[in-house]
């Protein structure tokens, strides 16, 4: 337990993830040029919808990841909070921005696969509207952590605002179901067969992970640029960035 | 093979705007983020480099 609590310091996650970096850019982007390979060469025309539902490579992906990092965030904000954990609070903060991202990417994917497939940009129905939902949650989160000076109520306050936004995933997630909706049902389920080619799928999912690593890179490197402006004082920071003392320059 | 001729691939089947579309502005918005955030690692490092400039004064 001591053992996994080392690197929760600060210190050692920035060099940590300083070595894990290069690795993630790396495997992001040969599993994003791999994916888009088999997404647009290998995997066939769509026999309804033509060439538009390549659009699937990166807008399911994206609302994948608009989900999970929001739950990722929770998590750690809630950590932080109850444990007054530093680093976990920092994480929340980091994770936010690379949310409301793909959030964006979900949603404006989404609207122009929906204009030569539904005929229109935009519905208000159930799916689409609680996206459009988790990209305010993000934005409000964003908005209260920086409007609260004091860092520590500005991350509280921010745990709780994700803590409770956090009910809307269940909603996004189960809004094919148990609404009546424009949108398909999920493609995809661990309870049974995926319903498309499978180099449609193997595209789909080289993708996502390529998503993945990326938001670890961008969320380590927000969190590596937090953890230099709160502690820029600290001796750690000196010995890691290899300034010396006095005779610097 | 899906295209017969690079023409072809960037025509996408007619849906060229919606497919070039969402590609585009998922690429500009990584870009985007990539970039400020290094900005924002370079300014936080030479922080750091100034404060302890300042701090080791006698």
């Amino acid at each position: 337990m001591l053992r996994l609590f080392t690197f929760a310091a600060p210190s050692r996650f920035y060099v940590l993830t300083g070595a894990l970096l290069p690795w993630l850019w790396a495997g992001a982007a040969v599993l994003a040029v791999a994916g888009l390979y088999v997404g647009f060469f290998v995997a066939p025309t769509d026999a309804v919808q033509g060439e538009s539902y390549r659009i699937i490579y990166i807008h399911v992906p994206a609302a994948w990841m608009s989900m999970l990092l929001y739950l990722v965030m929770a998590f750690w904000a809630v950590i932080g909070w109850a444990f007054n954990a530093r680093l976990a609070a920092m994480v929340a903060r980091s994770l936010a921005p690379t949310g409301a991202l793909f959030t964006v990417v979900a949603l404006w994917t989404g609207a122009l696969w929906g204009r030569p497939t539904w005929g229109t940009y935009w519905v208000w129905d159930a799916r689409l509207t609680s996206e459009l939902v988790l990209l305010f949650l993000y934005l409000g989160y964003l908005a209260l952590v920086n409007a609260i000076d004091d860092t520590r109520r500005a991350d509280n306050a921010g745990a709780l605002l994700a803590l409770v936004g956090s009910i809307n995933i269940p909603i996004i997630y189960f809004s094919v179901k148990w609404w009546n909706t424009l949108h398909q049902g999920a493609s995809v389920s661990l309870t049974k067969a995926p319903t498309m080619a499978h180099t449609m799928l193997t595209g789909m999912l080289l993708m996502t992970l390529a998503c993945w690593l990326y938001a670890f890179a961008v969320v380590f490197m927000r969190t590596r640029a937090l953890i230099l402006e709160r502690e820029a004082g600290h001796d750690w920071v000196r010995e890691t960035l290899g300034l010396k003392t006095g005779a610097t320059r | 093979m899906n295209w017969g001729s690079w023409g072809a691939f960037w025509a996408m089947g007619g849906h060229a705007w919606y497919v070039w579309g969402s590609y585009g502005l998922m690429a500009v918005l990584l870009v985007l983020e990539v970039w400020l955030l290094r900005q924002r690692l370079r300014a936080a490092r030479e922080q750091a480099r100034r404060l302890n400039e300042e701090g080791s004064e006698p």
